[in-house]
């Protein structure tokens, strides 16, 4: 698992390739958080085109970002959420605090 | 559930390293796939599994190193799967298995896990003694 990030503006963009569990979740979050806390991050956006394998260690660490962002304002996007995907958000309830969006572009236009 | 004569059957004992949460995962998809499931089944058993095996690296042994035993049977077109632990054990399984509940939650666990394994497999059961550990047994249909 690694992950690939831009900032722009207050936005920072996220894309993980591989697979997100609780092992790996461990290093993703300190390596996000350290992100949202030297730039300032008000919004998180979250690329799933490439993630293989998610279980519910990824909710958690959706949650917990959102948790960083949601007082200044900010939040957490959801985008190329994947069937296998889709199924642990919906069921979980992520969606009421973050929001899936098919494109990149899409959220671009929000925040 | 363990009585049962399966067809085919494995057995793995790993450290409860978190590490090792991928290689349980994937060793039980590498063995059910004999039955040619579907890919959204395998990725359902492999999540299902994932919460199971996570859930006694992180609660079943307080920091402290020891084993956790995966088995997995093949009933016909069943999948039998039983994740265990020798640790502390589950105080009030009721409670562990409630959505969104966590005893660790400084540890961004969402408490989800029982909910996933039971929307992903067919059947889960529960089975745990405080001091003496956890058996969490799961069942999958697989279509043919």
């Amino acid at each position: 698992m690694s992950l690939v990030y831009k900032c722009i503006g207050k936005n920072m963009l996220v894309k993980f390739i591989g697979e997100i569990d609780h092992h790996e979740s461990k290093t993703l979050r300190v390596e996000i958080d350290d992100v949202i806390e030297s730039d300032d991050i008000k919004n998180v956006i979250f690329d799933f085109t490439n993630v293989e394998f998610m279980d519910s260690s990824g909710i958690g660490m959706i949650l917990g970002r959102y948790r960083k962002v949601e007082d200044k304002d900010g939040g957490v996007f959801l985008v190329n959420v994947k069937d296998n995907l889709d199924d642990i958000f919906r069921i979980s309830g992520v969606y009421s605090v973050a929001k899936k969006y098919d494109t990149l572009g899409e959220v671009m236009d929000l925040v | 559930m363990m009585n049962v004569a399966f067809d085919n059957e494995m057995r793995l004992q790993f450290l409860n390293r978190s590490e090792n949460e991928s290689f349980a995962r994937a060793t039980v998809a590498a063995f059910v796939s004999q039955l040619d499931p579907t890919v959204s089944v395998i990725t359902e058993i492999k999540t299902a599994v994932s919460e199971a095996v996570t859930n006694a690296v992180i609660y079943a042994y307080e920091g402290k190193e020891d084993f956790i035993y995966v088995r997995c049977g093949i009933k016909d077109m069943e999948v039998h799967i039983t994740i265990e632990d020798k640790g502390v054990g589950i105080e009030s399984i009721e409670k562990a298995i409630e959505p969104a509940y966590t005893s660790k939650p400084d540890e961004e666990r969402a408490g989800m896990g029982f909910t996933i394994m039971q929307s992903f497999m067919d059947e889960i059961m529960v089975e745990s003694k405080v001091g003496a550990g956890t058996i969490v047994k799961m069942i999958k249909r697989i279509e043919e």
